[in-house]
């Protein structure tokens, strides 16, 4: 059975949303942020929340923490990393991701259920989608428009590691062309500012976002 | 020539108020002494004028765990677990400073639950200001939302529900409740009785600085006045990171059976924290200031004592526990402290560095505040103005009024107080912790289902709540005891639409100033409407907050009882929307309701005078419509409920309306009523009436025609009425009698109404 690893830095709030829905498709631990010992995991996943409060600069201060160090060796050697939302932010500000998160257009937290289109369903995160899938996330955050300068840019768009947009219309927070999702080159590092884990049991408003984990499990290619 | 104000009076305390605490001690108090004596002697925290009221609200039920007294409420709701909960008031410090009065309010509401051992899964908000078209009431809005959402946002616990009214009598003083819910095993809920002569007293969290100094006697319990600029330092500045890593350090602590009793400091701080610990144990405490982690330097004791710095909590440990108790506070990076030791002299002794800097008796401090009796007078007459509204919506109102029904419906959907809340609910996180099954707009209460784990980890379904909170001012206003009536009623109603058996009630009573005999009158008369409706219901108050003095210059505030209810729900994926979700279902209206226009929207639209009386009402009916239409929910024959609320049927049928399904209505059996309650009135009166009136107990419900029509025969008591057909994509409403034209509203219009309203007018 694949097994999650969940930082955990003071300040997390998301923790135990990610912790449940790995749950669902494998085991899942926390990783206390003091602690440089991701417990022989095989995907590692960064929650959302307000790490260390977040009073300096959204995600810039965990990268400095012990259990960060440890996934940037982990990522490194090829391992899983999923980082979603404050977890996101958390891998651009550690370099392991390209572009930066920048306040919303409305510069106001806003929490909305948003459609997103699966762009590339050729990586570990993804490969359980159809082409141009539609699934429905709730988002929640107030530095969430991605941005990437147009080099860049125009390198992640030819080189397919555009995973998710915003459908038409529910680009609130005003990324640069609709991104919700994006992935390192080598294609084992992720990161999406709306909420996966948020979207696991039809009970909670939609279960469209199980097979973001159910994808990461079996890419990890641990036998259940 | 002026007068130097004596030290009492400047504290808030009158004089024989200070006779009898120099009778009480022996000697006139010294500074430290007295400050302290100021801040338990405050309204705020001694409830000296609301104690002999509240007496009668009844306190038990089958499923009280904790009442009144503690930190928090709770009951329980099977599976051994408890939820605890509790509404407060924050009105005064956001009226002064907004954004951080209404975080702390959060704050202060979120440490009460993690107080009585309860992990905070939600917190729903109660909030009124002036009308919109004042750029001060759109500033206090825009900051008090979006103080709550940093707060509740940041700490990781959802903001699920609320309500937020515009009303010109809120226009100085506005109103910032906030009701917080915690989950618990039923055996880990804890009291604050300081207990254990020689125990530890830990002090934790946060550092103690001068922020907040005299906020609950200055500032909480004194009338709005000019200078309020000067109170700005008397509000505290919140850090929701330092309360996320002490609610987890409380529950870890607790988590381990390391504490012995846990008090949050909240309003008067150290004083307030430490006096009641010490008064529920029966025992008395040892304080050395000195101790205590400051983060400046030269502080006095007294402002050490009294100082409301946000973010701390006070535990009693036994000596052998200690180590143990201040290694979890390291882990979390908290500041600690043991501060004092538990002593068997029933006084509060305080020093420093060594030296004792005051002694009081607990009793005296805590127990011997004078309880007054309210002088209450009827006055003669409405003392509130007739409501006077500019703008659009209103205008559209006036003009319509003649015979337009469409035109009437579409003014209310625009209107401040009927429009979608969206760009209010939107600024906060109302899904972490994944409890949410029922979202803001999604049903007529929030519901969470409280998940369990199993042995791997995986969630597995556990018991499910629904929650709301409820209480409109201008019926209060014009009525304190029926309209208090019928805010409780309003609260059951939306619980029982989402199939919940209402378990427990908490209160914030937001009253003007009680000395005077109009303001004791009204909250005599709701107190009293809040006991029979809560009778009726059987339904115990779990405790609560009293805030009194809301006013200003320009007169009291509308007497505003916020209640909160928590109900038990069997199964959270049968409960019924709010919407339309299907075609063909049979529409019908349950419940004894006999709508008035009087001291409603549409009255308040077209600037109508409040009246002094609402109709009455028969409570053990209206009881038993809300037990119906629960177990018809729960048995899946109610598919859509919604509570008729401001704006009447008509406007309840067009938000029923908002999931993109319409209906063919015909409210002829409604007019009937309406007509034989008002005899002598205009048929077209008696149209309007049946359309835009108010008044508890209207439920809509839809489901299908067999079962509806089964229900209609055992709910024919309950004043069933057939009303029409779900289906297409347009609302329309016909009156037979003919003298309002027929409502015809695409659902798309209705939902371009309703849902850009009001971010356009707070744009505008």
């Amino acid at each position: 059975m694949t097994r999650f690893g969940i930082p955990q830095f003071p300040g997390s709030c998301d923790e135990t949303d990610t912790l449940l829905a790995c749950s669902r498709v494998g085991e899942a631990e926390l990783l206390w942020h003091k602690d440089k010992d991701l417990k022989g995991v095989d995907v590692v996943v960064v929650p959302g929340g307000f790490s260390y409060g977040d009073y300096l600069r959204v995600g810039a201060i965990p990268p400095f923490s012990p259990v960060m160090q440890a996934v940037k060796e982990f990522a490194a050697e090829g391992g899983l990393v999923l980082g979603i939302c404050n977890g996101f932010q958390v891998l651009t500000e550690a370099g392991l991701l390209p572009g930066a998160l920048l306040p919303n257009v409305n510069l106001a937290f806003t929490c909305r259920q948003v459609d997103l289109v699966v762009e590339n369903v050729e990586t570990p995160l993804t490969h359980e989608f159809a082409p141009t899938e539609r699934i429905s996330v709730p988002a929640k955050h107030t530095t969430g428009r991605y941005f990437a300068p147009t080099e860049m840019l125009n390198a992640l768009e030819a080189e397919g590691q555009i995973i998710l947009r915003y459908a038409e219309g529910h680009n609130f927070n005003g990324s640069v062309n609709d991104i919700a999702g994006v992935c390192n080159e080598r294609r084992n590092v992720f990161g999406l500012m709306p909420h996966p884990e948020h979207a696991v049991d039809p009970l909670t408003g939609s279960d469209d976002g199980l097979k973001l984990f159910s994808s990461l499990a079996s890419a990890a290619g641990v036998p259940a | 020539m002026t007068t130097a104000q004596a030290p009492h009076i400047a504290l808030g305390l009158t004089d024989p108020e200070f006779e009898l605490i120099v009778e009480k001690m022996g000697r006139e108090p010294n500074a430290t002494e007295l400050a302290m004596f100021s801040l338990m002697w405050s309204e705020h925290c001694s409830y000296k004028h609301s104690k002999k009221i509240l007496g009668q609200l009844p306190v038990e039920g089958p499923h009280l765990l904790m009442g009144p007294g503690e930190n928090a409420g709770a009951v329980t709701v099977g599976d051994g677990l408890a939820i605890a909960f509790k509404v407060e008031s924050h009105n005064h410090p956001s009226a002064v400073e907004p954004f951080q009065g209404a975080a702390t309010g959060v704050g202060g509401i979120l440490r009460d639950i993690f107080a009585v051992g309860a992990r905070p899964i939600a917190v729903l908000d109660s909030l009124r200001f002036g009308e919109l078209s004042s750029q001060r009431s759109r500033y206090l809005a825009d900051q008090a939302v979006a103080g709550i959402g940093h707060y509740g946002n940041s700490i990781g616990v959802p903001t699920i529900g609320g309500e937020i009214y515009f009303e010109s009598p809120y226009e100085q003083n506005c109103l910032v409740n906030a009701m917080a819910l915690g989950l618990a095993p039923v055996d880990q809920l804890i009291k604050s009785a300081a207990a254990g002569v020689g125990n530890h007293l830990v002090l934790f969290g946060a550092s103690t600085g001068r922020d907040g100094i005299g906020g609950a006697s200055v500032l909480a319990s004194a009338e709005l006045g000019d200078d309020d600029g000067s109170k700005r330092p008397t509000v505290q500045v919140g850090d929701p990171f330092e309360e996320s890593k002490l609610v987890e350090c409380c529950l870890e602590l607790l988590g381990k059976d390391l504490l012995a009793s846990l008090q949050d400091l909240g309003a008067a701080g150290l004083t307030s924290a430490s006096s009641e610990m010490a008064s529920k144990g029966e025992v008395g405490l040892d304080i050395h200031v000195d101790r205590v982690p400051l983060r400046e330097q030269g502080m006095e004791p007294f402002e050490i004592m009294v100082s409301e710095s946000q973010e701390r909590m006070l535990c009693v440990v036994t000596p052998e526990l200690l180590d143990e108790v201040l290694s979890v506070c390291d882990k979390w990076d908290l500041h600690h402290a043991v501060i004092g030791e538990v002593t068997d002299t029933r006084h509060m002794k305080i020093y420093e560095n060594g030296e004792l800097v005051g002694d009081m008796p607990v009793p005296a401090l805590v127990d011997d505040c004078p309880v007054y009796t309210l002088a209450p007078e009827e006055p003669t007459e409405q003392i509130y103005p007739a409501p006077s509204v500019d703008s659009e919506a209103a205008r559209a109102a006036r003009a319509a009024f003649d015979d337009n029904a469409q035109g009437i419906l579409t003014a209310l959907l625009a209107s401040d107080n009927i429009s979608s809340r969206r760009h209010y609910f939107e600024r906060y996180d109302c899904i972490v912790g994944s409890r949410t099954t029922k979202r803001p707009e999604q049903a007529e209460a929030a519901v969470l289902h409280l998940w369990k784990q199993n042995e791997s980890g995986a969630p597995i379904p556990g018991p499910s709540i629904a929650v709301s909170i409820d209480g409109s001012g201008r019926k209060v206003a014009a009525d304190p005891y029926r309209g208090t009536i019928g805010n409780v009623l309003e609260c059951a109603a939306n619980i029982a639409c989402v199939g919940g058996e209402p378990l427990g009630l908490t209160n914030c009573l937001n009253f003007g100033n009680p000395e005077k005999p109009h303001i004791a009158w009204q909250l005599t008369e709701s107190v009293k409407g809040m006991r029979d409706a809560c009778n009726a219901l059987k339904l115990p108050v779990v405790g609560g907050n009293v805030s009194l003095y809301n006013q200003s210059a320009d007169g009291p505030i509308y007497p505003t009882p916020v209640v909160g209810i928590v109900g038990g729900v069997p199964d959270p994926a049968v409960v019924a929307t709010n919407t339309f979700a299907e075609e063909e279902l049979f529409v019908g209206l349950i419940g004894p309701f006999e709508p008035t226009l009087a001291a409603s929207e549409l009255a308040k639209l077209i600037g109508d005078e409040l009246p002094t009386r609402l109709p009455d009402l028969d409570l053990a009916k209206h009881a038993e419509s809300l037990t119906l239409v629960r177990d018809a929910v729960r048995a899946g024959t109610i598919k859509v409920a919604r509570d008729i609320s401001e704006g009447g049927l008509a406007t309840a049928l067009a938000e029923c309306s908002l999931g993109g399904v319409g209906a063919t209505i015909d409210i002829a059996p409604l007019v009937e009523r309406v007509s034989r309650a008002y005899p002598d009135a205009e048929p077209h009166q008696h149209a309007r009436t049946a359309l835009f009136g108010e008044g508890p107990g209207g439920i809509v419900v839809a489901g299908s025609r067999e079962d509806l029509l089964a229900l209609s025969n055992s709910a024919a008591s309950m004043g069933f009425l057939a009303l029409g057909t779900t289906g297409g994509q347009l609302l329309t409403i016909s009156d037979p009698t003919g003298t309002l034209k027929e409502v015809s509203l695409p659902a798309s219009e209705i939902q371009r109404i309703h849902g850009g309203a009001l971010s356009e007018r707070v744009s505008s």
